[in-house]
């Protein structure tokens, strides 16, 4: 039945290509939804059938995606090196002996150690935790900021989507680097500022960059969700506008904010080590990716200590594309058209 | 919690249950103002079926919306009359209020189940949150009683198929969840817009039957939007026929099939294909309906009306009167349409 349905629909997308036409191709495309959706109710006995969302629909496509599993696997190791550091090092990468400075890597030393004579491996490892963590509460502050305003501005309308709007274009036309230099500058660190306070900082600034364009998707998804009858009707069922935002608005119009949110996760950790490495994000004594390669880069240090520099960036890239991977490969488990 | 869990206490004086009197709307578009309804009174009782008959844009959805109050405003505004349901003027009463007349009092169905209901839940969950919106009920007390009334609305293996998604029913299925959704708080009117238009033909007739046998179990009043003939003859008390936002006819079911008052009607039933007239050419209304920002002056429908003479083209739109009792035509020629000659 699934195989013979699949057949028509393949067939009929090869037709319509051979006539011809993106018009004839969305028609095609509409037909196989409509064909799957004939499998979904028709194939099968009623009871007993698996219920699927939008939800278990991408969830069964992601599983087939070695995107996926390549991005998820390093995430699960990223952010197992964030919160135990010490399951992959026994070395504290604050005990340095400025003897040792400089050496290239060796059995003792696996990635070398660095101008102060600490072990290269043991700082990296260790360094995850301040890049994973400022780039998820970085995208956590940028998704709750912007849904909420995206929202609101999307559902209510008016002069408050205007206002809203306009404000958005307004930290939008600000570029994220140049934003996060003149915000960090202007709230210089002291020598004794708690850590957490150094990274909260950095995704503060993050946040009040980033928010305006989710906002924008947030708004955009909630103005296609908003026409569709399910909203007209849970209004003549009696629901309050709260009750409408949160079952039917929000749910629906979340999908697009959380792909994109996965993407930026990736690009916020690398402008984490951008402002780490021009010495305004974090700083000594806080042991991050960008501070490494901020040491590494130093004057002659690339030529005469690579390994210094190479074990960091490595990591850091491998993060940034972990992150941006996952993010394509939910767009692509949430793209109707695969369905 | 209790202030969810409590009923609006309207009851119904006099055995009406709604009472709609000379209703206006009109849309304010950037092309002019859009009369869309233009003077609307009718009034339903306990366990009565009202059909509402017209083309598409001759009002019948927006009288529904306008006595939801769901009209969207702008650019849609009210412009007078009442909507009295139980004595109590819809139409002045606050928002707040007036949401818990929705669902609880007076509840709605749509023409598209499947865009009707929410994609990402599934329908079991949907029809289980009325209960714990307007109920307060726990989610498993509201869960049981999602199923009992999947039940009711004859859907089977209902305690299977509550975790089913929209998209797993087929379209009369999804109506009859609409359905279950629109009378789980009892209420004591159903407007039914176009309930069956995305609906094949035998699958209408039993969503009809279901509307009817839900309406002899709890007596509530019934109001069917329509522009098919067909689908109401069986199941509706009274019929109403709008064009271009007026009661042009309203009587009851028998009499304005077997001989209609207004030419309109006149126009309508004899464009339905008959069994026993093979071989000939279809009737059909000629010329459109006019822009509802630009009437015709007198009786909207005098450019299409055989029997329109110069009276027709006066200013001011005829009258809804009494021709006989009981029964509504607005036309200045009604005796002529009644006695004229059969095709």
């Amino acid at each position: 039945m699934t195989d013979q349905l699949n057949t028509t629909a393949r067939r009929t997308t090869g037709e319509s290509e051979a006539i011809g036409g993106s018009g004839a191709e969305a028609g095609a495309a509409t037909l196989a939804s409509d064909l799957s959706g004939i499998d979904a109710t028709v194939g099968g006995p009623v009871v007993g059938t698996r219920p699927r969302s939008l939800w278990t629909d991408a969830w069964h496509d992601l599983r087939r995606d070695p995107l996926f599993w390549i991005s998820a696997v390093l995430i699960v190791v990223f952010i197992v090196m964030a919160l135990f550091p010490g399951v992959f090092t026994g070395k504290d990468p604050r005990a340095c002996d400025l003897a040792a400075a400089r050496h290239l890597p060796s059995p003792v030393h696996w990635f070398g150690t660095d101008i102060q004579g600490c072990d290269v491996y043991a700082r990296t490892i260790y360094g995850a935790r301040s890049s994973i963590l400022v780039g998820i509460l970085a995208t956590m502050g940028t998704a709750i900021i912007g849904s909420a305003f995206g929202l609101v501005a999307g559902f209510r309308g008016g002069w408050l989507d205007a206002l809203l709007s306009r404000t958005g274009d307004i930290f939008y036309a600000i570029p994220l680097l140049l934003g996060g230099i003149i915000i960090l500058y202007t709230f210089p660190n002291q020598v004794g500022t708690p850590y957490i306070v150094v990274v909260l900082k950095v995704v503060a600034a993050l946040a009040i960059l980033g928010w305006p364009s989710i906002a924008r998707l947030m708004r955009s998804s909630v103005l296609q969700v908003m026409p569709n009858d399910y909203i007209q009707a849970a209004k003549a069922l009696g629901a309050r506008p709260g009750r409408i935002i949160l079952s039917h608005v929000l749910p629906n119009a979340m999908a697009p904010v959380m792909v994109v949110s996965a993407i930026n996760l990736g690009s916020y950790i690398a402008i984490e080590a951008t402002l780490s490495y021009l010495g305004i994000g974090l700083q000594e004594p806080a042991i991050s990716w960008g501070v490494s390669i901020s040491d590494a880069s130093g004057l002659g240090y690339v030529r005469s200590a690579p390994h210094m520099l190479l074990f960091p960036s490595l990591f850091l890239s491998l993060a940034v594309l972990a992150f941006i991977f996952l993010g394509e490969a939910a767009q692509n488990a949430f793209d109707p058209k695969r369905h | 919690m209790s202030r969810k869990s409590t009923r609006l206490d309207l009851r119904p004086t006099d055995g009406k249950v709604l009472d709609v009197n000379d209703l206006h709307v009109e849309f304010r578009t950037r092309d002019g103002v859009a009369k869309a309804i233009n003077g609307v009174t009718f009034s339903l009782s306990h366990s009565e079926t009202l059909a509402i008959l017209g083309e598409s844009g001759s009002g019948k959805s927006v009288t529904a919306q306008a006595i939801m109050g769901i009209l969207d405003t702008p650019p849609a505004y009210v412009t007078g009359g009442q909507v009295n349901y139980c004595g109590t003027d819809l139409l002045k009463m606050e928002e707040k209020d007036m949401r818990r007349v929705r669902g609880d009092h007076i509840a709605m169905i749509f023409q598209d189940a499947l865009s009707s209901l929410n994609p990402v839940f599934p329908v079991g969950w949907q029809i289980a949150e009325m209960f714990r919106v307007h109920r307060g009920m726990n989610r498993s007390d509201a869960q049981a009683e999602a199923v009992k009334l999947m039940e009711r609305v004859r859907i089977p293996a209902a305690k299977e198929r509550a975790g089913n998604y929209p998209h797993q029913f087929s379209g009369g299925m999804r109506q009859r969840i609409m359905i279950a959704m629109a009378i789980a708080l009892n209420p004591r009117v159903l407007i039914a817009d176009e309930p069956t238009t995305a609906l094949d033909v035998t699958v209408q007739a039993q969503i009809m039957t279901l509307l009817k046998e839900l309406q002899e179990e709890s007596g509530m009043g019934l109001i069917l939007i329509t522009h098919d003939l067909g689908v109401v003859a069986d199941v509706a008390d009274d019929i109403a026929v709008m064009y271009c936002g007026r009661f042009v006819e309203h009587c009851d079911v028998h009499r304005l099939y077997a001989n209609p008052a207004h030419p309109y009607t006149v126009g309508l039933i004899d464009s339905i294909p008959r069994l026993d007239q093979k071989g000939e050419q279809l009737y059909a209304i000629g010329g459109l309906p006019p822009s509802l920002t630009n009437l015709p002056t007198g009786c909207s429908f005098n450019p299409r009306c055989r029997f329109a003479t110069d009276k027709c083209r006066t200013p001011g739109a005829p009258p809804l009167i009494e021709v006989e009792d009981g029964r509504f035509a607005a036309c200045y020629h009604t005796e002529e349409v009644l006695n004229r000659e059969r095709v």
